[in-house]
């Protein structure tokens, strides 16, 4: 919402000046976006005749002025406007100046061999249009030397406000006025409408024919002006106008916008020689089209209000009238109109249809319901004074709602809410200064509050707590220490947001830097990871490949990687810990962590190094990262199991899944399936894990911090080592396990530490060695212990895998 | 035996010694001493002889070849030592490296926490410290939560302004929608915690919008406080205690500017006081304002539509923008890279895996 300085001071009587109206105004809660002080802007602009304009001797296009700016010292310009010419009047701007429209500050230079010492001023260098096909013609009578802006009445500063969606009555300039009145800068300007005696009934009739839908249009106004004489508006409604941002129509158009500007109170006015018959408020019908004022035509359909006559639709009600109805300076009879629209229709009108309008933007709003007569009251008046004219009589179908909220409002909850304390008197004092009356309550501290016709967002003790708030200003609310409620604090984090943080450390640790990735992805890579339910998909995605809310944080990850190595960068670990959707339900949405390494960079770093090769990254390596990061969440040994196997986007001999259990899935990893990075688009090599944190059992609760007592024994642990031949497909997992039940007692821990496969052994068979450690903890073993523990091991892994050991 | 027979030690031994000191390694001193004093070395040969000499030639010669026996075995034990550590030297040099060979990072130095993780844990360290607890909930919504019970009335335009994503109406006709705010996690709390209720609530969030201070996704931290006795004078203190702490500074000068929110009641925006100096952004004084939060107490209808009794029950909500808060903070200039991916980015703006945020020695070192 725009005003200017001088407009809001014919509703204000005050003395303030503009920083101390824009501070008031924002510190009441009409935000001040901008200020375009033009008088300041535009101080060294002045205008000038061009004494002569010659063409430039080294450039076709450009032309060498001679400017006169006023004070006879004509000054050597060079333009490159094609309109330049000798004689002109133009806007002249000195070097040393800032241009506002281009953000420029001039210099004096040199163009192409000959000095220029200014500019001449197109409206674009100006910022007051995009136009800059040339520089400002002025009139032969403009004064020569004067102030630009003093000359076109730009002198005037703007005030750009960002009224909020609940002050419908802050959309015109009397209640912007208001509110300032009532923090006491300055006093409000009665300007009440006095009616217009009509002359004669209305000749065209208003019905509403909205029968279910009459909540649309409570009640519409409408008034005759007969014989009035269109043409452009007086200087001083076009300068109101161009000062806020509004093109100058034609001097009925132009009052329709003046009077939603300064009262908030959106007119519509047709040229009634091109109205047929009455005018009938109903629901469009199917198949109805409207050419709008904007040049546009709409499709209509019955959840759309229209004004229509016997010609048919003629205006969307509350939103635009139509172009075949407007009226032009050809107009003679003007029907004025003044309506009230239900503000949800015209929302979801405006919305479907998309069209914007300062008339919607006020309706949606809501305007106030006891202006609608005094809104024609006010165009006539205004018709009758630029056009001349015959007013009838106003004619109104239905009838003008009277809105009474009443509020009972104890003082007390502006100290429960506020927690400061007005007296009776100012309170009572704002309120009315706002319009509100008040009067005793039968309860002491108490009073009565009616809320204006103008104010529809209050309705209730809070709103009433806001008002007087902002108006004794919220710098005077003094700051109170919330109470501390507990001695030390305890944890403030669930167990899986601790999960979440600690899995995201660990992760770093290990060399991986954090991405934050879209939770929508393309449709495809949703399809290829598990998901891509329409139930998940978006009805209105910001772009196509942002479509599907992701069923894992591997597909991101990995066009993320691509995107690096395009950029050069092709060794990377990258994690995400995020949120993953299988529905739509909230129990449907888990946290996972997951990485990928690209390129070489594996857990032992990535690169080529003088001290080891560049080897590309493989299944272990995250294998590695998904059992560190469950290590980290206190799940080491905690009956996990690593087996073959993982969801297909994984290669489907090389990946694998940690189970805690037999059912629980805790991760997966493993290298990416070549189809998997076909179809995203990426150059291996990929490799990945991914955990989900919402599987991970919540620990146990103990009774006690303290740790089980260690054993140490004294005596030294004995290593001995076996090799196996096995099939190829026998785990590592299955030998270890066989050999280190083999004798619970003595055995303390099992490895491997070779593995060999050739056909030597026999087809597919490997070989794979063991290193199995024995702990005496009471007696030194003799070699005759120590072998029977060895034969045990033999008939354990011999019995578990059916191989034998290697000769 | 003559006399003529005797040998002449002198000669030998001068011999034998320059021998020994010729030795130029371990293996050509040991041949030496094998070729002196081993079994049949010319020493011992002599040594030998002395059974079969008249007693007094014994005399002389027994004494004469012992003393060289004991001279060559100090010579040889010498030049040993002296050899020993001319290999050892040797082998030193050998072993030694161009030390300026670079050596690979420890992948605890090149791991980085991305900015908006950071600030989440800047942010729970402080209000952890005023008695919040972290709440959270989903990202996709009903109408009811994101909207109608925050009092968002039907067809309003503060509810278009949210700029919506949906999804597909299901068979009931029941069109869900990505939260556009944290807000909704206030009416799943007041469902489930009794009051006092003091949650702060971080979460993604979404608009269909993009520019470089909007992105489709993005980051807001919700702060809820619900009691008997809380008011605006309370929130005022929470934001400014807030503020310094997340930035760091002494104090904050901030401005409460009455706003509009459906679901707080008065409503208010937050500005801080800033400056630019160069690139730079100084937070807490300068002579311009920036907007960074909105807040107010928890409108009536909200308290109701949690299951409360506004008439009993008040509090305060605030909501801000976690990546702005990195951004005012830390200095990105676009907020479009926060989720690019881009690991130079990522390096450059985010933080060492051990830097974890607490009070204990300030928010960031």
């Amino acid at each position: 919402m725009k005003t200017t300085l001088s407009w809001l001071k014919e509703h204000l009587d005050t003395g303030a000046d503009l920083a101390t109206v824009v501070d008031r105004l924002t510190m009441i809660g009409l935000e001040v976006e901008e200020v375009e002080d033009r008088a300041r802007d535009f101080a060294p602009f002045r205008i000038a005749r061009v004494i002569s304009a010659e063409k430039h001797p080294n450039a076709d296009r450009l032309r060498v002025c001679m400017v006169d700016p006023g004070d006879g010292n004509a000054v050597q310009v060079v333009c490159g406007a094609p309109n330049a010419r000798t004689g002109m009047i133009g806007v002249f701007a000195p070097a040393g100046t800032h241009i506002p429209g281009t953000g420029i500050d001039l210099e004096k230079g040199v163009i192409r061999g000959v000095e220029s010492n200014g500019m001449l001023l197109s409206e674009r260098e100006l910022g007051l249009s995009d136009d800059h096909e040339g520089i400002v013609d002025l009139p032969d009578d403009a004064p020569v030397g004067a102030a630009y802006a003093d000359y076109a009445g730009l002198d005037d500063p703007v005030i750009d406000i960002a009224v909020t969606t609940n002050r419908s009555d802050a959309f015109g300039v009397s209640g912007i006025a208001r509110d300032l009145a009532a923090s006491g800068l300055g006093t409000v300007i009665d300007r009440s409408i006095e009616p217009v005696a009509g002359d004669g009934p209305c000749p065209v009739d208003v019905r509403l024919d909205l029968s279910d839908k009459a909540s649309w249009c409570p009640a519409f106004a409408l008034r005759l002006v007969r014989g009035v004489k269109n043409g452009p508006s007086p200087k001083w409604l076009q300068q109101k106008l161009l000062a806020i941002g509004l093109r100058p129509i034609n001097a009925l158009v132009d009052i329709t916008n003046f009077v939603t500007m300064d009262r908030s109170r959106p007119l519509h006015v047709f040229d009634a020689a091109k109205v047929k018959g009455d005018l009938t408020v109903r629901p469009a019908r199917n198949g109805e089209e409207l050419l709008a004022l904007d040049g546009k035509t709409y499709a209509l359909d019955p959840q759309v209000c229209v004004i229509a006559d016997d010609n048919g639709v003629e205006s969307l009600a509350g939103i635009m009238g139509g172009e075949a109805s407007g009226c032009d300076e050809a107009t003679t009879d003007v029907l004025i109109e003044s309506a009230l629209w239900d503000p949800i229709n015209i929302a979801q009108t405006g919305r479907r249809l998309a069209v914007v309008s300062d008339a919607r933007h006020r309706f949606e709003r809501g305007v106030d319901p006891a202006f609608t007569v005094p809104g024609v009251e006010l165009a006539t008046r205004l018709v009758m004074e630029i056009c001349g004219g015959t007013p009838t009589d106003v004619v109104v179908a239905g009838e003008v709602p009277e809105p009474r909220t009443v509020i009972e409002f104890p003082l007390t909850e502006i100290r429960r809410l506020a927690g400061i304390d007005p007296s009776m008197a100012e309170v009572t004092g704002i309120l009315q200064a706002l319009g509100f009356t008040t009067r005793p309550h039968r309860t002491e501290g108490t009073i009565t509050v009616q809320v204006p016709t103008w104010r529809p967002d209050v309705a209730i003790k809070a709103d009433l707590v806001e008002e007087v708030v902002r108006i004794i200003g919220v710098d005077n609310v003094p700051e109170v220490p919330l109470r501390h409620i507990h001695g030390v604090a305890g944890p403030v984090l669930t167990t899986l947001q601790h999960r979440t943080r600690r899995a995201k450390r660990a992760l770093a640790t290990r060399g991986f830097v954090e991405a934050m990735i879209w939770s929508f992805i393309p449709h495809d890579h949703a399809v290829r990871f598990g998901g891509g339910d329409r139930a998940l998909e978006l009805a209105n995605p910001i772009a196509a490949d942002m479509s599907d809310m992701r069923p894992s944080l591997l597909p991101g990850l990995a066009a993320a990687a691509q995107r690096n190595a395009d950029r050069g960068y092709p060794d990377l670990a990258m994690f995400e810990v995020g949120q993953v959707y299988a529905g739509v339900r909230p129990e449907d949405q888990s946290i996972a962590a997951a990485g990928v390494r690209q390129g070489t960079l594996g857990t032992t770093g990535g690169g080529r190094h003088w001290q080891s090769p560049a080897t590309p990254v493989g299944v272990f390596d995250v294998k590695a990262d998904a059992l560190a990061v469950l290590d980290a969440l206190g799940l080491a040994g905690n009956n996990i199991q690593v087996v073959n196997g993982a969801p297909d986007w994984f290669h489907p001999g090389r990946a694998g899944t940690i189970r805690q259990g037999p059912k629980t899935v805790l991760a997966t990893f493993g290298e990416f399936h070549p189809r998997t990075l076909k179809a995203l688009g990426v150059e291996g090599p990929l490799a990945g894990f991914e955990i989900n944190l919402d599987a991970i059992p919540e620990p146990r609760a103990k009774a006690t911090k303290t740790r089980k007592a260690i054993a140490l024994s004294s005596l030294q642990p004995v290593r001995r080592d076996f090799a196996f031949v096995v099939g190829r497909d026998v785990t590592a997992e299955t030998i270890l396990r066989a050999a280190r039940g083999a004798d619970k007692k003595l055995i303390a821990g099992a490895s491997v530490f070779d593995l060999f496969e050739s056909d030597a052994l026999g087809e597919d068979r490997k070989s794979v060695a063991i290193e199995v450690t024995l702990q005496p903890m009471e007696t030194t073993l003799t070699d005759a212990e120590i072998e029977a523990v060895a034969g045990k091991v033999v008939a354990a892994v011999e019995k578990a895998t059916g191989g034998t050991l290697r000769a | 035996m003559t006399a003529q027979t005797l040998p002449d030690i002198e000669a030998l031994e001068s011999d034998l010694t320059a021998r020994i000191a010729a030795a130029d390694d371990v293996p050509a001193l040991e041949a030496e001493r094998v070729a002196a004093l081993g079994k049949k070395g010319s020493v011992s040969d002599l040594l030998k002889q002395l059974g079969g000499m008249t007693p007094d030639e014994r005399k002389v010669m027994g004494p004469a070849l012992n003393g060289l026996k004991a001279r060559l075995n100090d010579a040889i034990l010498a030049r040993r030592a002296l050899l020993d550590e001319r290999e050892l030297d040797r082998r030193l040099a050998e072993e030694s490296v161009d030390v300026t060979l670079p050596v690979r990072a420890a992948p605890t130095e090149a791991g980085r926490i991305h900015p908006v993780s950071q600030v989440m844990d800047e942010i729970t360290a402080i209000v952890a410290d005023m008695g919040f607890a972290i709440a959270e909930g989903p990202d996709i919504e009903t109408d009811h939560y994101n909207f109608t019970a925050l009092n968002f009335r039907e067809g309003h335009p503060a509810r278009e302004m949210h700029d919506t994503f949906f999804f597909h109406p299901d068979e009931t006709g029941e069109r869900l929608l990505l939260r556009t705010h944290t807000s909704p996690v206030q009416i799943r709390a007041m469902e489930t915690i009794a009051p006092p209720i003091r949650v702060a609530i971080p979460g993604r969030t979404y608009r269909c919008d993009s520019d470089q201070t909007h992105t489709p996704m993005f980051h807001q931290l919700e702060g809820l406080v619900l009691d008997e006795e809380t008011h605006f004078g309370h929130l005022k203190w929470t934001l400014r205690e807030f503020c310094r702490a997340f930035f760091e500074v002494p104090d904050v000068q901030m401005r409460f500017r009455p706003s509009y929110f459906p679901f707080t009641e008065p409503s208010m925006e937050v500005d801080i006081r800033y400056e630019r100096v160069g690139d730079e952004f100084r937070l807490g004084q300068g002579d311009q304002w920036m907007e960074i939060l909105g807040c107010g107490m928890v409108h009536p209808n909200v308290i109701r539509s949690g299951g409360l009794d506004p008439e009993r029950i008040q509090g305060y909500a605030w909501g801000i923008g976690i990546d702005r808060l990195a951004m005012l903070k830390y200095g990105m200039p676009d907020l479009r890279a926060f989720f690019d991916a881009d690991v130079r980015w990522l390096r450059h703006y985010g933080f060492r895996p051990l830097d974890v945020p607490s009070l204990l020695a300030g928010l960031t070192r």
